[in-house]
This record gives C-alpha cells, sequence and structure tokens, in this order.
C-alpha cells in the first residue's frame, strides 16, 4: 500500500488489489497452494493480515476446502492455485460445486499477457478447460480489471442460482499498478432474469391443485437452503399437513424429528418415502431438479400427479419431468406471495393445533405411515446386536452419541461418497440445515476430509465429523497434515470395509459378483494418523463405537477412528437403474447379516 | 425442425465459444450462425439456426439465457421474422466451361431473373451476389445445376432474423400469423404458464 491520489484512492499493485477487493467482499479465509504465476499475489499476502491462507497439500484439497466452507457457512468459499497443474487440479472442485449450486471464486495465476498462447512454461488454457464447469470465468490482463472482475465474480457466485466462478490472473496484471477503488468496482445491480415467472395466473392454478389435492407431497430440495426458505416451506407443509419427501442435499432443511418430514427420496430411500411419491396426486417439487437418483425410471415416475415446480432455474423446468405449473423464482420470495393466498385453505390452524379438520387429509397421512411401520422392522438398527460392527450402527451411533451430549445441532457430517454416505443419509437424523455436508451431483470421492477443513474454518465451533470410506479417504488422505499445521480439531470417521463398497454392492446385484477391482488395500490408518501426529483409535465391536466416539469428540483435538466393519454389506432399499421408484430391492427378510453371525 | 434464435450478446472475447459450447453440450447441430455489431456499442447480435427436437425451444432459450454473457433471446420460430442470407456463388463461365463462349451471357440473364448482382468478372469465371431468404438462394443454386453450369465455390453467410414491428391484425393475417404471435415483449413458445405438453423429455433412465 504505497502512493495515494485521486481522493485517498490508493494506487496498488494487481496483487494487492487482489487481496483488498477479496477482503472488501467479506473475505476471511483462503485455500490455495502457491507457484511460479501466482508468486506476485503470495508476496503481498502478508500485507492483508485479516485474510487467513491455508497451505493445502494438493489444489483439488483447496477447491473441496472452499467448497466445504461455502457449505457449512454459506458465504462465498475462495481458493486459490497457480497457473498450468495448480489450476487443472482445481477443476475436480469446481464441478462439485458446479453441480451442486455451491458459491464459490477461484482465483488462479496464470503466464504474462504478452505470451498468452505460446505454450508458455506451466501455462494452461484453464478458463477455455473450465467453461463447462463454471457458472462463468474471466480471464484478467489488467491491473485495473482486477477489483471490477472480482466484484463482478462474487456477485456471479452468489446470485440466482449460486456456482463457481473463475478468475484467471496473468502475472503482469498482478505486478502493474492500478489505482483502486472498491466502490467504484461495484457491478452493475444483477438484473432480473428475463425468464423468472411467477405469475398471478400460475399462482392461481398451483393454489387451485393444492386445493383439489388428496395426496400431496413436498419434494424438498438444495434450493430451499440456498434460499432460506426453512421456515416457509415448514409454514407451507404445516398448515396444510403435507408430508414432506427430501432430496440428499436437502436434508436438514426441515427437522428430521418432524411428524411431516419423511426422509430421504430417491435410490437409496426409505420405501414409505418413495411409495408416498409413486402415490401422490400433487408433487410439490421446491428447490429441487428432478435428479435421475431420485426419480428412477421416468416413464413410470409418480404417474397420477399434477406437478408443481418452484425453482430459480427456468432451464430446470421440464428438464426432466414434465410439470403441470412452474413457478420461476426465488424459492423464499415465491413462497412469501403463496402462502397468505393458500391460508384459508388450512385443514389446520396453527393457533388451535386441533388435529386435522380434513379426513382425507389424515388419511393419507396415516397411510404413509402405516408403511413406514412394516418397513422399519427390517431396518437393522433394530436388529439385535450380534457381536458384528455394520457400517449403519456406527454411523447410527454417532448421532445418538451426539444427542446424548446435547451436540446434535453443533454437529456438522462430512461424508465422502459410496456406501457409507448413503448409511449417513439414512441412519444420521440431521436437524438442522447445513449440518450435512456431501457431493451430491458430481459424487466426488475424496471430497470429505478437505471440505470437512473448510466447514471447520466455516464453523470453528462445531463438532465436525468426517464420514468416508476406506477408498475415498485415501484419495485425499494427504491433508491430514493440513489438519495438523492448522491445530484443527476435526473427527474422523473411516468406514473401512476393505472394498469399494459401492462398486462392490452395484457388482454383487448387477455383475455376477464379478469384484473386479473394488478389493482395496489400506495402509493402518491409526498408524498414518499416528504419522500425523494425530491421535487415532481401531474400533471393531458394537461396544466401543460410543465410548470411542465420545473421546474423540471431546479430545479437543483430530482423532482418527478406523471402524472395521463388515465386508459385504449392501445399502437397502435400493432401486436398480431403470427401475420405477416403487420397484426398490428391500432389505432382505432373511437377514444375511444375521445368517453370517450364526455362522461365527 | 429448425430453430431459429436471435440473441443479443456481450462483445467480448470468448462470448462465440460459450454460446457455441452451449449447443454442443446438448448435442444440438448449429446449421448456421452470424454474429456481428448491433444498434448497441458494447453488445453483438447473434442469428443462431439450429436442427432440434419442436419443442427444445425452451430448454435452449433458457440455457442461453444462463450465459452470464447474454443480454437478450428472443426464440423467433414461431413468430413472424425477416429472414435473410446472403450467397457468393462463383461460376465457371470461360471459353472451356460447359456452355461456351455463351456462358456469360446466360449467368447475366439468369442472375437478372434471381437479382443477383454481378460482383466479379474473371476470364474463367463470374462471380454472383445474392441476398433472399435461403430458398430463394437454393432456388439459384439449383437452376444453376441442373442448366449445367459448373459452380466453382459456393459461400453462405447463413439465416439473419429480425422480428417484424407491430402490425396490424389484418396485415398478421395476410402474413399468416396469429395476432398474439407478434407482441415483441411476448414468447409465446416459452411461457412456463404454458407449457408445452409436447416438450420432448428424456425417457430412459441412463446407467
Amino acid at each position: 500500500m504505497t502512493s495515494t491520489n485521486n481522493n485517498q484512492h490508493p494506487t496498488l499493485t494487481g496483487a494487492e488489489i487482489l487481496w483488498a477487493s477479496l477482503a472488501g467482499e467479506g473475505t476471511t479465509t483462503v485455500f490455495g497452494y502457491p507457484g511460479g504465476a501466482i508468486l506476485p499475489i503470495y508476496d503481498a499476502l502478508r500485507k492483508f493480515p485479516t485474510i487467513h491462507h491455508i497451505l493445502v497439500r494438493h489444489e483439488q484439497g483447496a477447491s473441496h476446502m472452499a467448497d466445504g466452507y461455502a457449505r457449512a457457512s454459506g458465504k462465498v468459499g475462495v481458493c486459490m492455485a497457480t497457473s498450468g497443474p495448480g489450476a487443472t487440479n482445481l477443476v475436480t472442485g469446481l464441478a462439485t460445486a458446479m453441480l451442486d449450486s455451491i458459491p464459490m471464486v477461484a482465483i488462479t495465476g496464470q503466464v504474462s499477457s504478452k505470451v498468452l498462447g505460446s505454450d508458455a512454461f506451466q501455462e494452461v488454457d484453464i478458463t477455455g478447460i473450465t467453461l463447462p464447469v463454471t457458472k462463468h470465468n474471466f480471464l484478467v490482463t489488467r491491473a485495473e480489471d482486477i477489483a471490477p472482475t472480482i466484484r463482478e465474480a462474487f456477485q456471479i457466485a452468489r446470485s440466482g442460482r449460486p456456482g463457481p466462478v473463475l478468475v484467471d490472473i496473468t502475472k503482469d496484471a498482478q505486478q502493474a499498478t492500478a489505482v483502486y477503488d472498491f466502490d467504484a468496482a461495484a457491478p452493475a445491480p444483477a438484473r432480473p432474469h428475463p425468464m423468472l415467472k411467477a405469475s398471478s395466473q400460475s399462482m392461481r392454478e398451483a393454489i387451485e391443485l393444492i386445493k383439489q389435492s388428496k395426496k400431496p407431497v413436498i419434494l424438498a430440495g438444495h434450493g430451499i437452503v440456498e434460499s432460506g426458505a426453512e421456515r416457509e416451506v415448514l409454514a407451507l407443509a404445516e398448515s396444510l399437513q403435507i408430508p414432506i419427501a427430501t432430496t440428499l442435499l436437502g436434508l436438514g432443511c426441515i427437522p428430521a424429528a418432524h411428524p411431516l418430514q419423511l426422509g430421504m427420496m430417491g435410490m437409496h430411500g426409505e420405501s414409505w418415502v418413495n411409495n408416498a411419491i409413486q402415490e401422490a396426486d400433487l408433487l410439490l417439487a421446491l428447490g429441487m431438479r428432478f435428479d435421475d437418483r431420485v426419480t428412477g425410471n421416468l416413464a413410470s415416475y409418480s404417474p397420477s400427479s399434477k406437478k408443481i415446480h418452484i425453482d430459480i432455474d427456468p432451464s430446470e423446468i421440464n428438464k426432466n419431468v414434465r410439470v403441470d405449473v412452474a413457478l420461476i423464482g426465488d424459492l423464499k420470495q415465491v413462497l412469501q406471495v403463496l402462502l397468505p393466498q393458500l391460508s384459508p385453505l388450512s385443514y389446520r390452524s396453527a393457533a388451535e393445533g386441533s388435529a386435522s379438520s380434513n379426513p382425507r387429509e389424515s388419511s393419507w397421512i396415516s397411510e404413509i405411515n402405516a408403511s413406514k411401520g412394516n418397513a422399519a422392522v427390517r431396518d437393522i438398527i433394530n436388529l439385535p446386536d450380534n457381536g458384528h460392527l455394520y457400517a449403519a450402527h456406527v454411523i447410527h451411533d454417532i448421532w445418538q452419541e451426539a444427542k446424548a451430549a446435547g451436540r446434535l445441532e453443533q454437529t456438522i457430517i462430512v461424508t465422502d461418497v459410496g456406501q457409507h454416505q448413503m448409511w449417513e443419509a439414512q441412519y444420521f437424523k440431521h436437524e438442522s440445515p447445513r449440518s450435512l455436508v456431501t457431493s451430491g451431483g458430481l459424487g466426488t470421492m475424496g471430497f470429505a476430509l478437505p471440505a470437512a477443513i473448510g466447514a471447520k474454518f466455516a464453523c470453528p465451533e462445531k463438532d465436525v465429523w468426517v464420514v468416508a470410506g476406506d477408498g475415498g479417504f485415501q484419495m485425499t488422505a494427504s491433508e491430514l497434515s493440513t489438519i495438523q499445521q492448522e491445530g484443527l480439531a476435526i473427527n474422523i470417521a473411516v468406514i473401512n470395509n476393505g472394498f469399494l463398497g459401492m462398486v462392490r454392492q452395484w457388482q454383487e446385484t448387477f455383475y455376477d459378483k464379478n469384484y473386479s477391482a473394488s478389493p482395496i488395500l489400506s495402509p493402518d490408518f491409526v498408524m498414518l494418523a499416528a504419522a500425523h501426529g494425530m491421535a487415532g483409535s481401531n474400533v471393531s465391536k458394537r461396544t466401543d463405537v460410543i465410548p470411542t466416539v465420545t473421546k474423540a469428540r471431546t479430545s479437543g483435538k483430530p482423532h482418527l477412528i478406523n471402524f472395521s466393519v463388515e465386508k459385504e454389506d449392501g445399502v437397502y432399499p435400493m432401486i436398480a437403474p431403470g427401475a420405477a421408484l416403487h420397484e426398490m430391492v428391500r432389505r432382505p427378510k432373511h437377514d444375511p447379516l444375521l445368517e453370517t453371525a450364526e455362522d461365527a | 425442425m429448425l430453430h431459429t434464435f436471435v440473441a443479443l450478446v456481450q462483445d467480448k472475447p470468448g462470448v462465440l465459444t460459450r454460446v457455441a459450447s452451449l449447443f454442443r453440450r446438448l448435442s444440438i447441430n448449429i446449421v448456421s450462425l452470424t454474429v456481428g455489431e448491433s444498434e448497441q456499442a458494447d453488445a453483438s447480435r447473434m442469428t443462431i439456426v439450429c436442427e432440434a427436437h419442436e419443442n427444445a425451444g425452451h430448454r435452449i432459450k433458457a440455457s442461453l439465457y444462463k450465459l452470464e454473457t447474454t443480454i437478450h433471446v428472443d426464440d423467433v420460430n414461431r413468430s413472424e421474422a425477416v429472414v435473410r442470407e446472403l450467397c457468393l456463388i462463383k461460376v465457371a463461365a470461360g471459353p472451356d466451361s460447359p456452355h461456351g463462349l455463351h456462358s456469360r451471357s446466360q449467368v447475366f440473364e439468369l442472375a437478372q431473373v434471381f437479382r443477383a448482382r454481378v460482383v466479379d468478372l474473371a476470364p474463367e469465371s463470374i462471380m454472383l451476389e445474392m441476398t433472399g431468404s435461403a430458398s430463394k438462394i437454393e432456388g439459384l443454386i439449383q437452376v444453376l445445376r441442373e442448366s449445367n453450369y459448373h459452380i466453382l465455390e459456393v459461400s453462405r453467410t447463413g439465416r439473419m432474423a429480425m422480428r417484424r414491428g407491430h402490425h396490424t391484425n389484418r396485415v398478421l393475417k395476410a402474413l399468416g400469423t396469429t395476432p398474439g404471435g407478434l407482441h415483441p415483449a411476448h414468447f409465446p413458445t416459452l411461457d412456463p404458464d404454458a407449457l408445452d405438453p409436447e416438450e420432448t423429455l428424456p425417457n430412459e433412465f441412463d446407467d
């Protein structure tokens, strides 16, 4: 920060302008890795003490950390990498954030503008490469363009349907100087999307459909959390007594303990949830996009229901499932207009708290509840402890332990991708939004450990758990060292079954048990933790789960628990690809897990 | 069927790539794409013609709007617009060409009938310039071929489209359009309130 002119607007280097703009946008935490083409930016970092930079071990880790930070906090996550390989290592993390609509800004260094396009050392066309996996990206070649571009990048990342934005800055732009004026660099206010549409006519149609319905179901998606519409959705559900099915990324937006919350829908959703969707006469899709993992076979998806779709992205309308009424706009705003018009319909007055006066309405809820009871008896959680450790038990007990300690609202679970992720979704009952951080759309293995680091920086006061399989954990295990360098108290549960579990389950079901390349040898994870100066425990008995979890949680230090679980366990219910939502494979009646126990 | 979109986009490097990449990702073939300056200093106007399912318009338009560089999109398919194309045709017309020494005068006559202009005259060839609807251009090329002229080179700009202004109902009827379809602020095929029941949807669950 050197000379000053123009009414106290300082002249700064491009590198300084970058940090000042980031700080101006409220950034306090940046995950990154230095390198040649971004050295001027790293050189200027020490002048900005309000920003904490976390040195990662691989740039993919930086992108997942920024993502985890954004998911846990709702703020824009920021990551940084050098040109060439540093930049390409961000791609998986950008795609992960893109598929799940996560607000994120990635900064990459680029070779000098004079040699752009010449195959200079560590030059790669990163704006070209990331075009389909970012919401937008920029190439900046002049210092004076840095502040306006950073400000626009933040606006794009968090406005509308959020997403990742990449800003590629050439080395000469970092080194050149320009007058820095944060306020003058403000982008034009975001123009309302020309296709946003929630006209009074479609509102009337929606209300009419809701009025006529006898078996409505709300499909609650990630958009509820992004829009902050949790209260409005709850008000809608409670006033009309509409049961709620949730997508993977919607878990927690409505408390799991709420009587109208059915649970997760889709490929590994419980039978009563999917059956309710199949039998419904009205689906209210709120901030969700009818992903193939939640619809099953589209031709037989909820065949007799009318469908109302409320979403901020017009390109999602009629993309997978044809809907009858579309209300395009911010979910919270649309519901705030819709709710007062629906209140006269209330079957149950919130003030009175009286039981439903509409017999059809209550019979729909009791019909769902009746099928719930039937399915729950096969829930392995209800099975007697037979001496074997199952992944579902581990998840269930981590939840129980947090609940018993009164820490449920203060716990964030960050999962990897695979069987353990689905068990987490089934058996950890999320009571608050942003308490589950998981890669849904892209299904990125290796996500959990770095994303948990981001979540811990976003919410240092919360208990952050990594729940990962032995396969995915090894993809990004190098970030253990980042945890130690930053002194973070993150607890890690490795669900270790010696297989790439979900791959093995598919091979068991669809490929005649040909376990091709799915058995995996792992290092001794407790020794690996010890090599990083981290405490660790091995657990293979059910009775040891809760005491070890308590020990880890209360230690105030990172603790890795290696849970050796049943090797060939499956996630049920399961809908085979191409099958209809109600044609699920249920939990086996003669539970093979019990038979295994008898053999032993 | 052919869809025609007129898009106003920012005049910046890389914008064409973003638009083209969108069609690539949707696996839709671009039939023609023209781009040039518009009435606004910092914006270009594109006319994109593509071959896609009859009801794919909403999805393409919504996807175009997802690009941060897009200012405005108009789907001009089902409403009346003026559509023009420019074409340059080089025809062999020397002494050794199929019609020999008569070629030149015959090409001149043809050009006159089709209102094409002769823009270059060389010992061995004639170049014609023609503006009009695609079918008119196809017509000239077809006549040249069937009359056994040797076409050396054809270069076409692809379609440019512009929505017509306000007209009275009588004019609209004469143009074969329904009155509602011409309102400039109205997107008849894209109104989510009038979702097309025939809109194309994938039916198979992809593994």
